[in-house]
């Protein structure tokens, strides 16, 4: 009896483990037989998405670790659709800029545009040059914790001051002169930042270096880099430390802040909140950056920008594709990619899983215009 | 004795038992240092162009020396105050179970102090900033306020209570079982005989553990302590986890700004870091091989003496 069990047990197993290998050789043959004959499920998805599954199976990327969320949503939908495994690899934006120049990875990641040298490294790498295209927008909000205070307004000065440590206590007439209603109270600020390097830290000293260059002189930096704040680890860890102190403000994403509220900025005449609409429209009210091989979208963000309903503090993240790779069916593939992640679709995939902020109706139709050379080979 | 070590070694033939354990346990010997060598070799050739680089392209801007003194301070510091608290307490521990509580009691309480020592170091963190932390926090103001004139408590104090004596005091939690449990297996290997002779001579219960529990457990308590050390000066997780980083040299134990102890800033680091910042972390892992190594290396020395002045 106990004998008869443990056998068949055994042989039960077995037949889970020949199945498995089944199961994972038929996951990789797609990626080398492209005829598409007589492969399995992930066939039959691209079919039903009606794409003309000429793509490979597995394409690689790599870069910044502010995507790498979103690419939770992106790279599932998009096996779903097209049957394409994603890998991306949270690198950090340089390390995966510069996998992709030396040809490790079929496309990169990066919270900052190819400079001018990376792009002449680029020719060498793509067949006709690579192109930066701004993907991902993520907001930056000013988070707060103090009793009493659910409605905060800063101006680009004041912000600096509290975080440069020049004001200290709540009940400054600087921020009273803000807030005219608010009964401040006389306790500590604590500013929290970053204790890693960041590009949050990076996108958010870059705003307060171009709006309030007297209040702010610590420059443009990814280590934050005034000493005796409350430093924490990560966005998590930041959004903890404000909520357990008190008297606590800092800056985290936009999309993590839980229960906490975000201080309004000061943009032009009005105080704005860090909402999608206004975050994605920093990207509309700025300019390009000229000079850039055609079809790059490279974009310096106006910080100073004084147009309605744009929120200023916003970080945004580039996918970088070659026009034109070696291998067509790779371009095909990492245009597919690009084209879902960039489509209503993928935007708001990313604005669920990471709390991105989609993007315009007018720069996702330059984007797909863009994206016609990454096939062109 | 000069009789039996000729017959033992020179006398017959070496059985084929013999030769491949003395071999084994050679290779072993041979592949620890190795391996030690290896790694050294490792962090040295990596961090190299950290080493040479000039002053200004070093993070911070101001040179490697400048770079790596807060965390080395941060790290010797929570590791010290850690160690301070640690120890006495351990070794109260580790007496009371050893020589005062019922055996039963002494069995279970083992038990427990044992299971503290298999807690995962990121749990020992989480429970550090989000309960401990809080805890300690009406602690610091009090201290704030009525010891702030110590240079140790001035203050202003932590809202989040993420300071370097939350780090050192979580720190001293985890080096705990580490030290008792060694300690009290030293103090249970306590020559029954000793131990009845000071009782016969009419010591107390006290004075026979003075007299001849402790000198006789020494070297051992030593030994653990600075095992305990060596989790201290290397804990990762749990510091950077409570501990609020953004300061340099100070013994301001209870505000926000804080050095930060050299794992934990690789630790925060090294996901964003490539070239020569990549190079700088590893520099500053270098660092701590060698601190480790030095306090290890110490620790043998003090070892020794004990053992020759003890007997």
């Amino acid at each position: 009896m106990r004998s008869s069990t443990s056998r068949a047990a055994r042989a039960a197993l077995a037949t889970t483990s020949a199945a498995a290998l089944a199961l994972a050789l038929a996951a990789c043959s797609p990626s080398n037989e492209t005829d598409g004959g007589g492969a399995g499920g992930s066939d039959g998805g691209s079919t039903a998405a009606g794409s003309d599954a000429d793509l490979a199976g597995t394409i690689n990327g790599a870069g910044a670790s502010t995507q790498q969320a979103a690419f939770q949503a992106w790279a599932v939908n998009f096996q779903d659709a097209y049957g394409t495994t994603v890998n991306y690899d949270p690198v950090g934006s340089g390390s995966g800029r510069e996998q992709f120049l030396s040809g490790g990875v079929d496309f990169a990641g990066s919270d900052a545009y190819l400079t001018d040298e990376e792009l002449a490294q680029a020719d060498e790498r793509c067949t006709d040059g690579a192109i930066d295209l701004p993907v991902y927008v993520s907001p930056i909000a000013i988070a707060y914790n103090l009793e009493g205070v659910d409605d905060l307004q800063l101006s680009p000065a004041v912000l600096a001051g509290i975080m440069a440590q020049a004001i200290t206590t709540w009940d400054d007439p600087a921020i009273a002169e803000l807030n005219p209603d608010a009964e401040l109270p006389s306790t500590p600020i604590t500013p929290v930042n970053r204790s890693d390097d960041s590009g949050t830290t990076e996108n958010f000293t870059e705003y307060l270096d171009a709006t309030a260059p007297d209040a702010w002189t610590y420059g443009v930096v990814e280590t934050w880099p005034v000493a005796g704040g409350e430093a924490a680890q990560g966005t998590s860890g930041v959004v903890q430390a404000i909520t357990n102190g008190s008297g606590t403000i800092g800056y985290a994403d936009a999309s993590q802040l839980g229960d906490l509220p975000a201080a309004t900025i000061q943009v032009g005449e009005e105080y704005v909140g860090p909402t999608p609409e206004a975050a994605a429209a920093i990207l509309d009210n700025s300019t390009r950056v000229e000079g850039r091989p055609e079809g790059d979208i490279a974009i310096d963000l106006d910080r100073t920008t004084e147009e309605s309903g744009t929120y200023p503090i916003v970080l945004v993240s580039y996918q970088i594709a070659c026009k034109g790779y070696d291998d067509p069916q790779v371009g095909e593939t990492v245009a597919a990619l690009i084209g879902y992640t960039t489509s209503e679709e993928g935007q708001q995939a990313a604005a669920e899983q990471a709390g991105s902020a989609p993007i315009s109706e007018d720069l996702r139709s330059d984007i797909m215009t863009s994206l016609e050379l990454v096939t062109s080979s | 004795m000069t009789t039996t070590t000729p017959a033992l070694s020179g006398g017959r033939r070496r059985r084929p038992g013999d030769k491949i354990f003395s071999g084994t346990a050679t290779a072993s010997a041979v592949l620890i240092l190795l391996i030690l060598a290896g790694v050294g070799l490792f962090l040295l050739a990596e961090a190299y162009p950290a080493i040479v680089a000039p002053a200004d392209e070093i993070s911070g801007g101001r040179g490697l020396v400048l770079y790596l003194w807060p965390i080395l301070f941060g790290t010797v510091l929570t590791s010290v105050i850690a160690m301070v608290l640690a120890v006495p307490v351990a070794v109260g521990i580790a007496l009371f179970i050893s020589h005062y509580a019922p055996r039963r009691l002494s069995q279970a309480l083992g038990y427990v102090v044992d299971l503290l020592a298999a807690i995962p170091s990121i749990v020992y963190g989480f429970w550090g900033v989000q309960v401990f932390a809080l805890a300690l926090v009406p602690l610091y103001q009090w201290l704030a306020e009525n010891l702030g004139w110590v240079p140790l408590f001035a203050g202003p104090a932590s809202t989040t209570g993420r300071t370097i004596l939350t780090a050192s005091l979580v720190l001293a939690v985890m080096i705990l079982p580490i030290i008792s449990a060694l300690s009290r297996e030293v103090f249970l290997q306590t020559p029954r005989l000793h131990e009845e002779a000071a009782m016969a001579l009419g010591a107390t219960r006290w004075e026979m553990i003075k007299y001849a529990v402790i000198p006789y457990g020494r070297s051992g308590v030593i030994s653990a302590s600075m095992l305990g050390l060596g989790r201290a000066l290397g804990e990762t997780m749990a510091v950077t986890l409570v501990l609020s980083v953004s300061g340099g040299v100070s013994f301001n134990l209870i505000n926000t700004g804080n050095p930060a102890t050299i794992a934990a800033d690789i630790a925060l680091n090294f996901p964003e870091a490539t070239g020569l910042r990549l190079s700088t972390l590893i520099a500053a892992g270098l660092l701590l091989f060698v601190l480790t190594f030095a306090v290890n290396f110490a620790a043998r020395a003090l070892v020794t003496r004990q053992k020759g002045g003890s007997t």
